[in-house]
């Protein structure tokens, strides 16, 4: 059977990993390589960093990060920030990186999803959206997608985004909620949903993980395929092994075996 | 050493760093003359069947890649490099493969809440988990090593016929378990 995924998200800011909540208190916690094998070692089945700084320092992805952290480790991951084009992707891929994950760029030029998608495959391109509770009329499902680090709203609807990126050739796509985001209070669960029954593509939820009951609910009750966590693992709260243990005792099915 | 051959389907980095981790020498190459000569040979691939194709018939690859899983050498095929070994595949509405296999590959059912492509981490014979990423799937047969379960398909993800083996999963992206079965290859 095939099992839901449970991902470690690292910001990296200045070549540290670091935790802030909604960009702001950013702590640091590390190095992105040691915790990268750490986790790998833990049994996180796949990793996520962004590369927090890049976009605004106006510079490409960290190659050498991604490249160490490729030699490192003997598991998929992903990679965002920093990325403006084709060719961006492509050294981000070619450095060792399973997946590269576009956001804002993406809500600017959508071709850049499908033209990643001719060049790599659909599965090396992952879609990142911000999306949060909104009453603005021009998005009917109640969720607006977010851009810049949630500072600039777009008038888009989430799910409609959702489907169009899918179409696109997005090969998955991470919900993050703005409203959860940071939170540890458990996951948006009703946009997760959505979006989950609205796209053939699997669907990551992210933002407001706190406890493995949260990852649960992710799974059973918003359909998600793999779900996202930072603080509660980064603090030391939880390890992976400890999560994954409560998610087999509530049915869940996990990778048991690394 | 081990060549891995590269017919533009997809990118090697993993393959190539998962050998290096094994301490493994390997050479990358299209040179149908290197893949004749070579002591084994990986055969990793991702992309579409049709243009897998197209692209060995091009660099003039088909016999040597034949050669080099018939001929008794260690043969990897990983991913697409394992489906093409087989006759057939329903992909890019049906393409003739290398027919080193005589059976068929086939695209998963719709089936809901089952994503296609499979992506992620699924059991091979009901144990390790491996690292899947595909939408496509090699039926069962006497080549059947190892079987999966996906979109209420059993399908063979794993083939081992004396020193050819190939999986529809990634070792070099499976963690400890890939690993171990990589070193396992080389041994053989």
């Amino acid at each position: 059977m095939l099992t839901k995924r449970i991902i470690p998200c690292l910001d990296v800011r200045n070549g540290r990993v670091t935790k802030g909540v909604k960009f702001k208190n950013n702590i640091d916690l590390g190095d992105p390589v040691e915790m990268a094998v750490a986790y790998s070692d833990g049994g996180a089945d796949e990793l996520v960093f962004y590369d927090i700084t890049a976009s605004a320092e106006r510079r490409p992805t960290d190659i050498g990060m991604v490249a160490a952290v490729a030699e490192s480790i003997r598991i998929p991951f992903a990679v965002g920030g920093g990325v403006s084009d084709v060719s961006d992707m492509e050294r981000v891929i070619l450095a060792g990186a399973e997946k590269v994950s576009v956001n804002s760029l993406a809500v600017r030029n959508p071709q850049i999803i499908a033209d990643g998608a001719k060049e790599f495959g659909a599965q090396c391109v992952v879609l990142g959206m911000d999306p949060v509770r909104s009453d603005n009329p021009k998005c009917p499902s109640g969720y607006e997608i977010t851009t810049r680090g949630f500072r600039e709203f777009t008038g888009m609807d989430a799910v409609e985004w959702a489907k169009r990126a899918a179409d696109l050739g997005a090969g998955e796509i991470v919900v993050n909620s703005v409203d959860a985001d940071g939170t540890r209070a458990g996951f948006e669960l009703t946009i997760t949903r959505l979006i989950a029954e609205a796209v053939p593509v699997p669907v990551v939820a992210s933002g407001g993980a706190g406890q493995p009951s949260h990852l649960a609910d992710a799974f059973n009750l918003a359909h998600a395929d793999a779900a996202i966590v930072a603080g509660m693992v980064h603090t030391g709260d939880w390890t992976i092994a400890q999560i994954k243990h409560d998610l087999a005792a509530a049915g869940v099915p996990v990778r048991k075996v690394w | 050493m081990t060549v891995i051959v590269d017919y533009r389907a997809g990118n090697l980095t993993s393959v190539k760093l998962a050998f290096a981790a094994l301490g493994e020498p390997v050479e990358v190459t299209n040179d149908p003359g290197k893949v004749r000569a070579a002591p084994r040979v990986v055969f990793p691939g991702v992309g579409a069947a049709r243009s897998a194709m197209d692209n060995l018939r091009e660099l003039g690859l088909v016999e040597a890649v034949k050669d080099a899983a018939t001929d008794g050498r260690p043969f990897l095929g990983i991913c697409l490099g394992m489906q093409i070994l087989f006759a057939h595949s329903e992909e890019d509405g049906g393409v003739d493969t290398l027919g080193v296999l005589s059976g068929q590959v086939r695209k998963f059912p719709s089936v809901p809440g089952c994503k296609v492509p499979e992506i992620g981490w699924n059991q091979v014979n009901g144990d390790a988990e491996y690292y899947f990423v595909h939408s496509y799937y090699a039926e069962l047969g006497p080549w059947t090593f190892g079987k999966t379960e996906y979109a209420g398909v059993e399908f063979t993800s794993m083939v081992k016929q004396g020193r050819l083996w190939a999986c529809q999963f990634h070792p070099e992206k499976s963690g400890r378990v890939g690993l171990e079965l990589l070193k396992g290859w080389l041994a053989c």
